[in-house]
């Protein structure tokens, strides 16, 4: 055994965002043992599912390999290779949906635990600050990227490894999107995600944090000064629920956000109701709960129509989170402007609406209340209105592209969240549509030879 | 319940499991506490002329995780005074009589030096002696262990020179270190031996540290070469042994055989018993776990034999030897293929690439209609659900040529096996075939008329 491999591979948490024991990651950081022992169970298997099964088709086996060979930088960049934020879509990737549900071994006994091995080798190498990529030459051409989420920070790197120049343009004051603002610590810290922009910028991206795309003359200002354009915009706020007290309410996204950049500023609460059963709810609930709380979700359907992935409503139960089904609020109520409860509708099952699944109607006179301090809303997401002001084909509110991840404008690309309509958001569809985009970005940029802006 | 005792060259035992001159032998207390643990036996850590020992003194195999496959051990004989070691062998055997409590020994290769320790070891009661002629390293360099080992005539002079002064059973230890395993047997024999045993340690440089760069085990800066045993050392020992007794010298001199190296469990020394051990030894199995393992080895082999109906341990040993032949003999017209369970099957396709790169490329892999795929995948789907439409491998048996590669890589139990078909070939051996048609083995013209005569199509 070599040296390199004794060492283990925690990230050290950055100083500047407060660590506390309630939110600690869900699973620890695999020992190097225990790493060694688990790579050396995966079969190496030949055209392996696990692959396929990966939204971004890392090639799980051969990284796993190199885990078992002591070969972690190798590993590393089998990984980012694939996927540039593949220390985040370990910890946050719905892996029981994807690749380990794939593996060949749950036929057998359990799958690999590929997500934590990941983790592993992705974090031996972010530990210790190791670029694994390097700019390529430059080609002289300009990309313009909107948006540091996932999708942006994937086409960026991208890009920048092709040798373009990109410039990412991002509103907030942190970059990473979601995955710095939304994802709860329990799965990610601040910190991993930061590192992902800084991986980014260490490739030579331009990273401008405080710059907002407002309008269709700032799509105009960018298409003239740029080669192309990328619109990685995610989704909005948690849409208004429109219910009497509705001032009440608390945004489960910026519930969520505040627990990871500034904890203390989040409500006291002993009872908390949470509105909405999707991952994003149980995520609320589950900061609520390890807060302290007593936790309920309302949610209108029954557990059969829930979105959230079965693992997570397992998770949410053995937290101690409660549910309510066939359970619509309609009013908070209040005193003195403290919250002390929500009224509630019994909902019954009705024929299935268009997606298929059964449309929920209220039942008469059955109100009720269930009393409570606070009441945090998390029923989805608003979908960018921006796409329509800067003249965008979109469906459903979000925009339409194909397969290249080209939308109905000329030059302009999309990706990630908001061009979601089908399929599950997740962080990993989000990296391989910034995949998708470069490698039609790139095309585009090498049969014109012309910079179009002159 | 099966009867597990044993009598081998005349030292009677409860049961055939024996600790190896080893450290696990290494003095009294151990010998006791094994003995409580049930070992039918124990040979004595060799003594015999003075030593010095180093450390570290041993190197570990360890293959995807697994510690101790095999190991090295850069050790010599016992380093413990004489007089200490035959008190307490004097001891172990008045307090066990019903184990066999055997002393190995090595000593210069003089009659003398073997005169002086077989009196001592008489002396102690114990039930046999048996020879060193294996240690690979230390004693070697000083005219002993594998310096005996490797020269016949040293084998069969220090064989006499103990034999023609004692009245106990004396068994000769071969190293494996040769070519010719069976002419330090015969020379042995010779010698008047009245058993043998093997194998030794075999010549070995464990490893190399990467960081360091320093050869494992390192010793003060330096390394050197070890005697290796352990599992990894188990086919080989086998394979020793069936030179041994199907030997015509050998059988002829009926000298039975105890057979030691890579015994873990009660399966590996069963083994050893149906290619005709009449006992066998344990060293690094013993070293990894303890003496506690042979409570099931015993335990497993005695229910083993029950399930085959073996009243005794004379009556499995030796069962398998007969089928061991030379290649010449064996019959070309046997003809196996591959065939995969597809309930059991996990589609890992290990087996499909394991015959596509190195084998006879004759497993495809077909889809759920039945047609014929390559591997590979479309990038735009994923999801679990892509594990549910895998092709599933299937040999194309025409094409099989049953070289049983894919049995081998398959992860699954019982998943392939390899099964015998009717062939168009006649029955035959190499040597009947070039008997009869010597030109076969000399000339491609021959061969190819012959294969075409049979129907045998090579691709
Ligand atoms: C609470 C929560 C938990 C989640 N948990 C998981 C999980 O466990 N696993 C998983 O795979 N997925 C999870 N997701 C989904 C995942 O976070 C998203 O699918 C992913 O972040 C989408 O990436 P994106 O780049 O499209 O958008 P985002 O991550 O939303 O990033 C968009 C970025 O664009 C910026 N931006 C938007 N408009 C502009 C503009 N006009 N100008 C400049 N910048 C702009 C935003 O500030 C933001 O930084 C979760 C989502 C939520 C809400
Ligand atoms: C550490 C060590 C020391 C040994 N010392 C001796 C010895 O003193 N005399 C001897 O005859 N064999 C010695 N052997 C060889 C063993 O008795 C035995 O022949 C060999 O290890 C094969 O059996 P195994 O695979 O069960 O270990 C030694 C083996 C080991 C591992
Ligand atoms: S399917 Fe499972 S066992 Fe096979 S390569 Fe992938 S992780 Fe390893
Ligand atoms: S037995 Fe050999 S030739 Fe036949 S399918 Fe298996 S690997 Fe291929
Ligand atoms: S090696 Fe065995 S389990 Fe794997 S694909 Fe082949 S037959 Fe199936």
């Amino acid at each position: 055994m070599t040296d390199h491999a004794l060492v283990d591979d925690a990230l050290t948490p950055h100083d500047s965002f407060p660590f506390d024991p309630r939110f600690a990651p869900t699973h620890p950081p695999l020992s190097a043992h225990e790493a060694a022992v688990e790579a050396n169970r995966c079969l190496y298997c030949y055209d392996a599912p696990c692959i396929q099964a990966c939204p971004t088709h890392i090639d799980i086996p051969t990284f796993i390999r190199k885990i078992a060979t002591d070969n972690l930088r190798g590993s590393a960049r089998v990984i980012l290779e694939s996927n540039f934020l593949g220390g985040t879509c370990a910890r946050v990737c719905p892996v029981e949906e994807l690749c380990e549900g794939a593996c060949v071994l749950n036929a057998e006994e359990k799958p690999i635990a590929i997500g934590r091995l990941q983790r592993h080798a992705v974090d031996h190498v972010q530990g210790r600050g190791l670029q694994m990529f390097t700019a390529g030459p430059a080609t002289g051409r300009k990309v313009a990227v909107v948006g540091s989420g996932p999708a942006g920070l994937s086409v960026s790197a991208e890009l920048a490894k092709l040798g373009h120049a990109v410039t990412l343009l991002e509103k907030r004051e942190l970059g990473g999107g979601l995955s710095t603002y939304g994802i709860i610590v329990l799965r990610e810290p601040v910190d991993v995600s930061l590192q992902e922009v800084e991986a980014v910028r260490a490739l030579g991206v331009t990273v401008e944090t405080g710059r907002e795309l407002t309008d269709q003359a700032g799509l105009d200002a960018l298409l003239s000064e740029y080669d192309a354009v990328f619109l990685g915009l995610g989704l909005g706020a948690v849409p208004a629920m429109g219910i009497p007290g509705e001032q009440h309410l608390i945004d489960g996204l910026q519930y969520i956000e505040d627990s990871k950049i500034s904890p203390d500023s989040l409500p006291d609460a002993e009872t908390v109701v949470v509105i909405g059963a999707g991952n994003t709810a149980i995520d609320a609930a589950t900061i609520a709960r390890r807060r302290g709380a007593d936790v309920t979700m309302l949610y209108r359907r029954t557990d059969s129509e829930m979105t959230a992935y079965r693992h997570e409503y397992e998770f949410a139960l053995s937290e101690g989170i409660q549910y309510r089904f066939l359970t619509q609020p309609v009013r908070v109520i209040s005193d003195g402007g403290k919250v002390t409860g929500v009224e509630c509708v019994k909902m019954v099952l009705g024929v299935p609406d268009t997606g298929g699944r059964p449309s929920p109607r209220p039942l008469p006179g059955s109100e009720f209340i269930v009393p409570c301090d606070a009441v945090i809303k998390a029923i989805g997401q608003e979908k960018p209105v921006l796409a329509t002001e800067l003249g965008l084909d979109v469906a459903g509110g979000y925009i339409v592209v194909n397969h290249d991840m080209q939308t109905s404008l000329p030059r302009v690309y999309a990706g990630g969240d908001c061009v979601r309509l089908r399929g599950t958001a997740s962080t990993v569809m989000a990296v391989q549509d910034g995949k998708y985009a470069a490698v039609a970005i790139h095309q585009q940029l090498s049969q014109t030879q012309e910079a179009p802006h002159g | 319940m099966a009867d597990l005792s044993v009598n081998f060259a005349g030292i009677r035992a409860p049961n055939p499991f024996w600790l190896a001159s080893a450290p696990p032998t290494n003095s009294g207390a151990q010998i006791h506490r094994a003995f409580e643990h049930g070992w039918g036996g124990a040979v004595w850590k060799t003594i015999g002329a003075p030593v010095l020992n180093i450390s570290n003194r041993y190197g570990g195999l360890t293959i995807g995780g697994q510690r101790l496959l095999a190991i090295n051990n850069v050790e010599l004989i016992s380093d413990r005074p004489l007089d200490v070691n035959l008190r307490e062998i004097a001891e172990i055997k008045r307090l066990w009589p019903d184990r066999a409590v055997i002393v190995s020994a090595m000593v210069d290769a003089s009659p003398e030096a073997w005169h002086e320790i077989v009196m001592m070891i008489e002396d102690t009661g114990a039930d046999g002696i048996e020879l060193n002629y294996g240690c690979p390293q230390g004693m070697s360099e000083r005219g002993m262990g594998a310096a005996v080992g490797q020269v016949p005539e040293m084998c069969e002079l220090n064989t006499h020179w103990v034999t023609s002064i004692t009245k106990l059973p004396v068994i000769v230890k071969l190293t494996p270190n040769v070519t010719h395993i069976t002419e330090p047997a015969h020379a042995a024999i010779a010698g008047g031996a009245h058993a043998l045993s093997l194998i030794n340690t075999i010549n070995s440089v464990m490893s190399v540290d990467l960081d360091t760069l320093q050869i494992t085990p390192n010793i003060g800066g330096r390394g050197t070469h070890g005697g290796y045993a352990g599992p990894a050392v188990k086919p080989i020992a086998l394979n020793m042994l069936t030179e041994l007794l199907t030997d015509e010298g050998v059988l002829r001199s009926g000298v039975p055989i105890c057979g030691m190296g890579g015994i873990v469990t009660w399966k590996d020394a069963a083994e050893f018993l149906l290619l005709g051990a009449g006992a066998v030894q344990v060293c690094t199995a013993a070293m990894h776990y303890g003496y506690r393992i042979v409570e099931d080895m015993i335990d497993g082999l005695s229910n083993w034999m029950d399930d085959k109906g073996f009243a005794t341990i004379a009556d499995v040993s030796g069962r398998a030897l007969p089928q061991m032949s030379s290649f010449g003999q064996l019959d070309l017209g046997y003809q196996a293929v591959a065939r995969i369970d597809p309930d059991k099957c996990i589609q890992c396709d290990l087996c499909y690439v394991a015959c596509n790169d190195t084998a006879h490329q004759c497993i495809d892999l077909v889809a759920g209609n039945g047609v014929r795929v390559d591997p590979g995948y479309d990038v735009r789907v994923n999801g679990r659900a892509v594990a549910d439409t895998r092709p599933m491998p299937v040999v194309r048996e025409p094409d099989c040529v049953g070289c049983a590669l894919c049995a081998n890589v398959c992860p699954v139990d019982g998943c392939i096996t390899m099964v015998g078909v009717p062939s168009t070939q006649e029955n035959i051996s190499w040597d009947a075939l070039t008997a009869q048609r010597p030109e076969i083995a000399t000339s491609w013209d021959a061969m190819m008329a012959y294969r075409k005569e049979q129907g045998i199509e090579i691709h």
